[in-house]
């Protein structure tokens, strides 16, 4: 119980932070893809910045986890096929939908029950790439 | 009534959250989940829903261990917690409100969608049952959806996967990813919005 109850916490954080920071909103994100606010750079800039920073520490201390292991953040591939096309379908949906996939979670929770419907939506996207993994290039 | 100090802290956090306390605290968010031998990533929650409902029977792509994945089910049902508590015990003085600039408003209005500046909804109104059936509601939720699930899952992750934890990392390939986000996103915005609302 203690375990599950971390990572509920961590979620709501999570959700909290998003919310309140207006990330989750459609209108956000259309603002972003205009270029009209720094607001949604400077979530994301900061967010990279200090994360490069905790990355680093991480590496140079050899910090352990709690697990009592030393933490690894694996590399991802290099082949850019991918990222760039997966990437592109991933930006065209973000646009449209206005949400990633952490505020569809966040939005459904708001009270918009009809977010189950964006969730089985990308469930789905998910379940046809992985019945047409094999053909597409990465 | 509570005592007026909780008032006081209920008040300060429904204010909206400016940027530079929400990007440090997703950071934050990420190393907690390394700090427990995790990586940071939501989108993988659609591909252990589809191995949990069997799908590994269709593809070898849901033929993994899920079962060990249930923490990441844990945070997306937190986020499902914290945006209930976030809209309905920290709304805002103005209600749930997406403060954006007047050019927002000004380039919404030319798109048909008209708003008065600072009453811009937090959630737009055709995230509803009843829009479902409209031609914008039916682009933005199921054909929306269906490509943020297909495309995170191609790219291999979304924004908290790669524009966070991979950048994060210095890894070329989400830098790749997020340029394709950036050019999805504008392609989307620029060209096919005017044709949809």
């Amino acid at each position: 119980m203690m375990r599950s109850s971390k990572y509920i916490l961590i979620g709501i954080l999570f959700g909290m932070t998003l919310f309140k920071a207006e990330a989750v909103s459609w209108f956000r994100i259309y603002e972003m893809f205009n270029f009209q606010s720094f607001h949604m750079y400077g979530i994301i800039f900061s967010s990279i910045a200090m994360g490069i920073l905790i990355i680093q520490w991480i590496k140079r201390t050899h910090m352990k986890s709690t697990e009592g292991k030393e933490i690894v953040i694996t590399d991802k591939d290099k082949h850019a096929p991918r990222y760039i096309i997966g990437g592109t379908i991933f930006g065209l949906g973000w646009a449209l939908a206005g949400v990633c996939p952490g505020p569809m979670f966040i939005v459904l929770g708001s009270g918009y029950t009809v977010l189950v419907i964006f969730l089985l939506s990308a469930i789905t996207g998910t379940f046809i790439y992985g019945l047409l993994r094999k053909y597409l290039p990465h | 009534m509570a005592p007026q100090f909780i008032l006081d802290i209920i008040a300060f956090i429904s204010q909206p959250w400016p940027w530079w306390v929400a990007g440090p605290m997703i950071a934050l968010i990420m190393f907690l989940l390394l700090k427990l031998g995790k990586e940071f990533g939501i989108s993988a929650n659609f591909r252990i829903m589809c191995a949990a409902e069997g799908a590994g029977d269709y593809a070898d792509f849901f033929k993994f261990d899920w079962q060990s994945q249930g923490w990441n089910l844990l945070v997306a049902l937190g986020a499902v917690f914290g945006g209930y508590m976030a809209s309905h015990y920290f709304a805002g003085a103005d209600g749930n409100i997406a403060h954006v600039s007047a050019a927002t408003v000004e380039s919404l209005r030319q798109l048909g969608l008209d708003y008065q500046e600072g009453q811009v909804p937090l959630i737009p109104e055709f995230y509803s049952w009843e829009a479902l059936f409209t031609l914008p509601g039916f682009m933005v939720i199921v054909v929306g959806g269906f490509l943020v699930g297909f495309g995170a899952r191609y790219a291999g992750g979304c924004t908290s996967g790669h524009a966070i934890s991979g950048m994060s990392a210095l890894q070329l390939g989400s830098l790749y990813a997020v340029i394709g986000f950036f050019a999805g996103g504008l392609l989307m915005t620029y060209v096919i919005f005017p044709l949809i609302f």
